[in-house]
């Protein structure tokens, strides 16, 4: 049996009401009234479709031999690297093996995940791989009062696709590719360029889903009506209803496209729609999933008896409910660069990054792995040659050791007015992993308010910096203290 | 058997340039109107001097490179000079340096030099020093500052004890009050100014719990001392020489940020002050120490000092503080020229410019602020941040006694 084997997701903390982003912006564009309800999930200013990509990867690995992944795929449109594998980032940052591994971006176009899960399934029942995991990703900038700036929130899942303890396994697929556009966005341009909505919607959304999902029952001879849920993105209300009308779906069957709670994640939505489905399925369950852009995937799927013994991650639904209301358009137009604010002659240093380092300390940068002495016992980040333990020094001694899942305790803070940031002030401060080991770190999704000597934080993959000079993005781990709610 | 510096060196002369906003001087001229005044004091020729120490710290701000600024600016005859970065301990290493090589019998005289010339930036603060710290903490260290560092060891304090932040704050306050009552006094300091507890409290906040006040200046300035044996400096006429008790550096090697650290001491600053005094043959420092000026970046640096040189016992230097034991008419008075808060601190000269004030105390020539009858002097500096620093520290009195 060839199917999913886990699931994960990751929508970010801060969600911005659409009312909001209306009271701002709607006098320079009456129409975005029509869309202002619900929320959309607004990435925080160190994310991007590669960090997002690592939490919904861990969220998925949970309890899981990161080093049993045969491969890694990202997909996404909005990649922070056109030449330099994004998915190889993923990877590292997972500690997944070097050798004998293949991994793979799919990109420059929305329906890259499940494109990217096909691809895996097929290899998987081809027999040359056991275990993929399909990661797909979108944090979509959007020009200020656009619909497309209400309509598109952020966020990722990931799939473990693979052959043992398979909790949905896989029915078959149809595809229709074709080169249908309805947005574009040209080689090294920062925003989307759309057509009109109705031939968005009417020739584009409304018309290739439903010949898609007509192609794939035709080819398997399954009727709708075997789909206990079906499963399709689209962010215009009404089409999305009328797709199910000339299918035939009965309405309890749709599966919500999430407009109120976060926004069409682009690349990501398919999986994070389908994710928020296997949340709530039981076994034998069928699902149909499918997607959207340059034409349609179709998916289906079976959930099996093992879905019960399957242990949830935080996942989709743990995401969402660990939210904060992001307060201010100004806020939100600030962390996605579309507003200039002045970060002082402090800020323009700008150090290049070395590749060599980054090669040469990989394991610590990307994966945040240290070092256990095999002598003392004593855990300790960064991996040094000498043992910090002063009563024990042993020279190169060391087993590698995982600092990314493990808790911590916060021992000192400070919240940095001077510093160069983004969101200030700076909060960062001296951690004490549980188990031994202690670093300094930044903290990120946090109130100042609400962090105290003693509290618990996790580790999170974050962006560090973007040197705009050379268009290269930084990556390291920041501590998230684990605070109730708190104010944005 | 090392038997210690102790007066095995006297202080010939010194000198120190105004601190402050010194928009008009460079590096150059700072340097030159410190030696002058310390080569006056010496009552030597510039000629007589055999080996030079320079202190210096952001090379990147102003001055650059080497040892090469001061040999070329004093116009120094083509001998050895040195320069000398170990973050704000680099003014006392110098001295160190300088101190150890008329010891050692290497030379008769020798100069020790400090300077920092940091108002050449655009911004306030230090200069940004992520990349400054070694490649992989520019990569993965957070983004911090000079503020924030410190700013975090309030916290960690405050845990420690189970105190409310603000009654650490209150005491942090304190500390502040004090330096701008002393810098008053003093003509050479930055910043001439009383300030009030409530305006320390209520200042804006640079990283929480830090306010504006518990802030030291960032300011431009030179300091130096001209060195000799006792013997030389009796044989030039010298009397009622100071000389050198101790001198003690003490270096993090990683366990604070990766081991095992309370997060509300100076492991450095403990170890050098215990050696320092046993160097100095002090017993006991709460009452041998006649004053001292040390390295008050942050007024919780200060307070937290008092503890790790073991004068306020643990957890007790709030009350100490709070009760005035540091202030001017103290059991200890403690920045006495108004500290790095107001006389200011250019980095590399911090060091010298504490011994510059230990030299006029015990010389009598203080003006306004000179207390009574001081014999003993140390000087403490603190480079780097709570959880990895360099920390120095010198004890200076009367030759002799």
């Amino acid at each position: 049996m060839v199917g999913i084997t886990s699931y994960g997701g990751y929508i970010p903390r801060y969600r911005i009401s659409r009312m909001v982003i209306a009271q701002n912006m709607a006098w320079y564009s009456p129409v975005i009234m029509a869309a202002a309800s619900g929320e959309k999930s607004v990435a925080n200013w160190d994310e991007d479709a590669v960090s997002i990509a690592v939490a919904a990867a861990y969220d998925c690995m949970t309890g899981r031999d990161r080093k049993a992944l045969d491969g890694v795929s990202l997909a996404s449109t909005t990649l922070p690297f056109a030449d330099r594998l994004n998915a190889g980032i993923v990877a590292m940052a997972l500690n997944m093996k070097e050798d004998g591994v293949s991994n793979a971006d799919f990109t420059s176009c929305i329906k890259a995940g499940t494109t990217a899960a096909i691809s895996a399934l097929e290899s998987i029942e081809a027999g040359s791989k056991n275990n993929v995991l399909v990661v797909a990703s979108d944090q979509r900038r959007t020009k200020m009062a656009t619909m497309v700036e209400m309509f598109f929130g952020d966020g990722a899942a990931a799939l473990l696709f693979g052959k043992d303890d398979v909790i949905a396994e896989f029915k078959g697929s149809h595809s229709i590719s074709c080169d249908f556009i309805d947005h574009y966005r040209g080689t090294g341009r920062a925003f989307d360029y759309g057509w009109e909505e109705r031939w968005q919607r009417d020739e584009g959304y409304g018309k290739i889903i439903p010949l898609a999902i007509s192609g794939f029952l035709e080819k398997t001879g399954m009727q709708i009506d075997d789909f206990d849920k079906v499963i399709y993105p689209c962010y215009f209300a009404g089409t999305h209803k009328e797709i199910a009308g000339k299918l035939g779906i009965n309405k309890e069957k749709i599966q919500n496209n999430m407009h109120a709670v976060c926004g069409d994640t682009g690349t990501a939505h398919p999986f994070v729609m389908l994710v928020a489905a296997l949340e709530e399925a039981k076994p034998g369950d069928k699902l149909l999933l499918a997607s959207f852009g340059q034409g349609c995937d179709v998916m289906a799927f079976e959930v099996t008896d093992k879905i019960k013994d399957f242990k949830g991650p935080r996942g989709i639904k743990g995401s969402l409910a660990n939210r904060v209301e992001l307060a201010s358009y100004q806020r939100f137009a600030k962390f996605r660069d579309l507003i200039v604010t002045d970060l002082g002659i402090r800020g323009e240093a700008n150090p290049n990054t070395p590749l060599t380092v980054l090669w040469r300390k990989r394991k610590l940068l990307f994966g945040l792995i240290g070092a256990k002495c095999r002598k003392c016992g004593t855990p300790q980040i960064p991996a040094m040659p000498v043992c910090v333990n002063p009563d024990c020094c042993a020279v190169n001694e060391f087993d590698e050791y995982e600092f990314a899942d493990r808790e911590a305790t916060i021992l000192m803070f400070t919240g940095d007015m001077l510093s160069a940031s983004i969101d200030p002030p700076a909060i960062y401060g001296l951690i004490g992993y549980d188990g031994g080991g202690r670093t300094m770190l930044d903290f990120t999704d946090c109130d100042l308010n609400q962090v105290k000597v003693g509290m618990k934080v996790r580790m999170s993959f974050r962006k560090r910096y973007f040197d705009e000079r050379r268009g290269f993005t930084g990556y390291f781990w920041k501590a998230i203290p684990q605070s109730e709610g708190g104010d944005a | 058997m090392a038997t210690g510096i102790r007066d095995k060196v006297a202080i010939l002369g010194m000198g120190c340039s105004e601190f402050g906003e010194r928009w008009n001087c460079g590096s150059e001229e700072l340097m030159v109107e410190a030696f002058q005044e310390c080569l006056t004091d010496a009552g030597i020729e510039k000629n007589e001097i055999q080996a030079a120490w320079l202190g210096s710290c952001f090379d990147e701000v102003n001055i650059g490179k080497s040892a090469l600024p001061v040999s070329m600016t004093l116009r120094l005859p083509n001998i050895s000079v040195t320069r000398v970065e170990n973050y704000c301990a680099s003014g006392t290493d110098a001295f160190r340096g300088a101190v150890y090589a008329v010891a050692s019998g290497a030379c008769d005289i020798a100069l020790a030099i400090g300077v920092e010339k940091l108002k050449d930036m655009g911004y306030g603060g230090l200069p940004e020093f992520s990349s400054l710290m070694g490649v992989v903490n520019q990569l993965s260290m957070a983004n911090m500052t000079a503020p924030g560092a410190f700013a975090m060891l309030a916290t960690g304090y405050a845990a420690k004890y189970g105190l409310d932040i603000q009654d650490v704050r209150r005491a942090m306050a304190h500390v502040s009050v004090k330096s701008h009552a002393n810098g008053f006094l003093n003509p050479k300091a930055h910043l001439r100014k009383i300030v009030t507890e409530e305006q320390v409290l209520n200042a804006p906040q640079i990283a929480y719990p830090l306010g504006l006040f518990d802030c030291c200046g960032v300011s431009d300035g030179a300091a130096c001392a001209i060195v000799t044996t006792p013997e030389i400096a009796k044989s030039l006429g010298k009397k009622d020489l100071v000389s050198v008790k101790a001198l003690q550096l003490s270096l993090s090697n990683g366990t604070e940020l990766a081991y095992n650290w309370d997060g509300a001491h100076f492991v450095t600053t403990s170890k050098a002050s215990t050696a320092a005094y046993k160097e100095a043959g002090i017993k006991n420092p709460r009452d041998e120490i006649s004053m001292m000026e040390v390295h008050d970046c942050f007024s919780v640096t200060e307070l937290v000092t008092m503890e790790d040189l073991h004068i306020s016992e643990r957890g007790q230097a709030p009350r100490d503080v709070m009760d005035g034991f540091y202030d001017i008419d103290g059991g200890v008075p403690c920045q006495v020229d108004g500290g790095l808060k107001c006389f200011g601190h250019p980095i590399g000269a911090s060091g010298l410019r504490m011994l510059y004030e230990m030299y006029l105390q015990l010389h009598g020539r203080a003006g306004d602020r000179q207390l009574k009858d001081p014999k003993i002097g140390l000087t403490h500096n603190l480079g780097g941040f709570p959880f990895m620093n360099v920390c120095s520290i010198a004890i200076v009195g009367k030759y002799g006694e």
